[in-house]
């Protein structure tokens, strides 16, 4: 078969795990808004938030083996989505509190919050390994997963329509959140002129807080979307969280907007490469396009500052 | 006293910049800082507004120790600050930059607006445009706009002339005036200083961290100090007069 007749398939397939990578590449994008700062430690929580909503939804099964429908599996996407969502938010937030507060109570340099972030994301990932185990740990099938409907030829399964229809509506509303809301004012404020904004009456420590616990509800979400896709392991945040970084830089950084496009574009871009080259080869793909965009527009496709992106 | 300073010391690590200032503003008043550059004007702005915190001295707002009072709780306690280089959110449109100006206080938003866009209607024109993109002139308008949204008592502005062509330097200031008229303070660092002592009641000279001067506007215009060294009258008298 051809890449032609492959075409919507590998399409659907690229953008339900672009929109993933979108969800994570959010996180990483915020918080250099309103830090200047790549938290390079966010894959980890992704991977803490995948098993907090793991856990939760397995707890929950029935035992028996059989796969729930109806609204028992809507139900138990929607918990587990909670449950990924609260512990990414509580991870994000420790985070904050303890590999970058200290930090920026003492105006420490920029090296010294990359350090930082490495060393938590080694301890947050040996934790993980240390009681979660370090094979794969499966989550058992919410939803019977067939495929929902055809489009051009092509199959659109329950899972990716899922995975596909959350995102998205994530995505959205986090758009909403940064343009329309008080809140999302202020974000953009710090993001601007962290000096002004204070002048403003804009606590900026409750904005830095608020938008690390944002980043983190949407990548603990965004993890559990993963676990019921594929499976959840302690290191499992590295490369989905590599690609979502690639996401947001090749939207530009900061641009709320951007790592939505970037993240969707890498996810095609790497499943369409993939076909045409070799499975193996979508990595390298990926960062290959990242390199020759960034060379043509080293800011980004729309790369200038949060701001705007709202 | 609306705003009292007394003996202020601020300093950038090492570098000492305010060495002890002491300065008022009274309800209503318009108050000018004049002084070469890095004389601790803006300094002296940015610690009243809680962006330093001086190493000693004590500054009173409303006769309460500003040091209790988060840098971002001031402008709810009346301090707005149109700071240096006007600093408005460049990618943020002229709207969004004014609806920050009430980011703490939302119950007058849509008359404040009016008022505002009476004072400057070229910022109503400007209504959709970011903010970076507004010509020099334009950006002022839109700083001072956007400080009187929170419904100050008290305006700090830093420099609203600089690099400002003349008819727009004369439009700022008939507004600042105008503003004043309403009774907010302000405190007015300002390098074109004919044009501050024209409106202003009371000013201090600055020099190197310390008030080496302090009298009424028309005292200051009388000085001979004044006058050679802000004013720019008999020029060669003076090494390195105002930039």
């Amino acid at each position: 078969m051809g890449f032609l007749d492959q075409f919507w398939q590998l399409t659907i397939d690229g953008l339900m795990v672009g929109s993933l990578y979108a969800v994570i590449a959010l996180g990483y994008t915020l918080v250099y808004g309103v830090l200047q700062l790549i938290n390079f430690a966010h894959s980890e929580v992704f991977m803490l938030g995948s098993f907090g909503g793991l856990f939760v939804a397995r707890a929950l099964l029935p035992g028996d083996g059989s796969v729930p429908g109806g609204l028992e599996s809507v139900g138990l996407v929607a918990i587990g989505l909670g449950a990924g969502a609260i512990c990414g938010g509580l991870a994000a937030l420790t985070l904050e509190r303890v590999a970058y507060r200290p930090l920026r109570r003492r105006s420490a340099p920029r090296l010294a919050y990359l350090i930082s972030a490495i060393g938590a994301s080694l301890f947050a990932v040996n934790l993980a390994g240390k009681e979660f185990g370090r094979q794969n740990v499966d989550l058992p099938d919410l939803f019977h997963n067939g495929t929902v409907f055809k489009l051009f030829g092509a199959d659109v399964s329950t899972q990716s329509l899922v995975i596909f229809a959350v995102a998205i509506a994530m995505l959205v509303g986090l758009d909403r959140l940064v343009a329309g809301t008080r809140l999302g004012q202020g974000i953009r404020a710090v993001a601007q002129d962290a000096d002004t904004a204070v002048l403003m009456g804009v606590d900026v420590e409750r904005i830095i807080i608020v938008t690390f616990i944002v980043g983190g509800l949407l990548a603990g979400a965004g993890g559990f979307l993963y676990a019921m896709t594929f499976n959840a392991s302690y290191s499992m945040g590295f490369v989905p969280g590599v690609k979502a970084f690639t996401a947001a830089v090749l939207g530009g950084i900061g641009n709320v907007r951007g790592a939505m496009l970037g993240g969707l574009l890498l996810g095609l871009v790497e499943s369409y490469g993939g076909y045409l080259f070799q499975a193996s080869y979508k990595d390298v793909i990926a960062f290959l396009v990242l390199v020759a965009i960034l060379m043509i527009r080293p800011s980004g496709l729309l790369g200038e500052r949060l701001g705007r992106a709202a | 006293m609306l705003l009292t300073l007394t003996d202020v010391e601020v300093a950038y690590g090492a570098v000492i910049a305010l060495r002890g200032i002491s300065l008022e503003v009274g309800e209503g008043e318009i108050v000018t800082l004049l002084g070469a550059n890095g004389a601790g004007k803006t300094t002296t702005l940015r610690t009243v507004s809680g962006l330093l915190r001086p190493r000693s001295g004590e500054i009173l707002l409303d006769g309460r120790p500003l040091s209790e009072i988060p840098a971002h709780d001031l402008v709810a306690r009346g301090v707005s600050h149109v700071p240096e280089g006007r600093r408005v959110f460049p990618s943020m449109s002229v709207r969004e930059n004014l609806l920050m100006g009430a980011y703490r206080d939302r119950r007058h938003t849509r008359e404040d607006l009016e008022r505002v866009y009476g004072l400057f209607p070229r910022l109503q024109e400007r209504i959709g445009q970011a903010g970076g993109t507004l010509s020099g002139g334009e950006q002022q308008m839109l700083a001072i706009g956007r400080a009187l949204m929170s419904r100050p008592r008290l305006v700090l502005l830093d420099e609203p002339s600089m690099g400002l062509a003349p008819m727009v330097v004369q439009t700022i200031f008939e507004v600042i005036a105008e503003i004043n008229r309403d009774g907010v303070a302000v405190l007015l660092v300002e390098q074109n200083a004919a044009s501050a002592l024209r409106i202003a009641g009371r000013g201090y000279v600055l020099e190197n961290g310390r008030v080496v001067l302090a009298d009424s506007a028309a005292g200051l215009l009388a000085d001979d100090r004044v006058r050679q060294a802000y004013l720019g009258e008999d020029v060669a008298a003076v090494g390195d007069p105002a930039r």
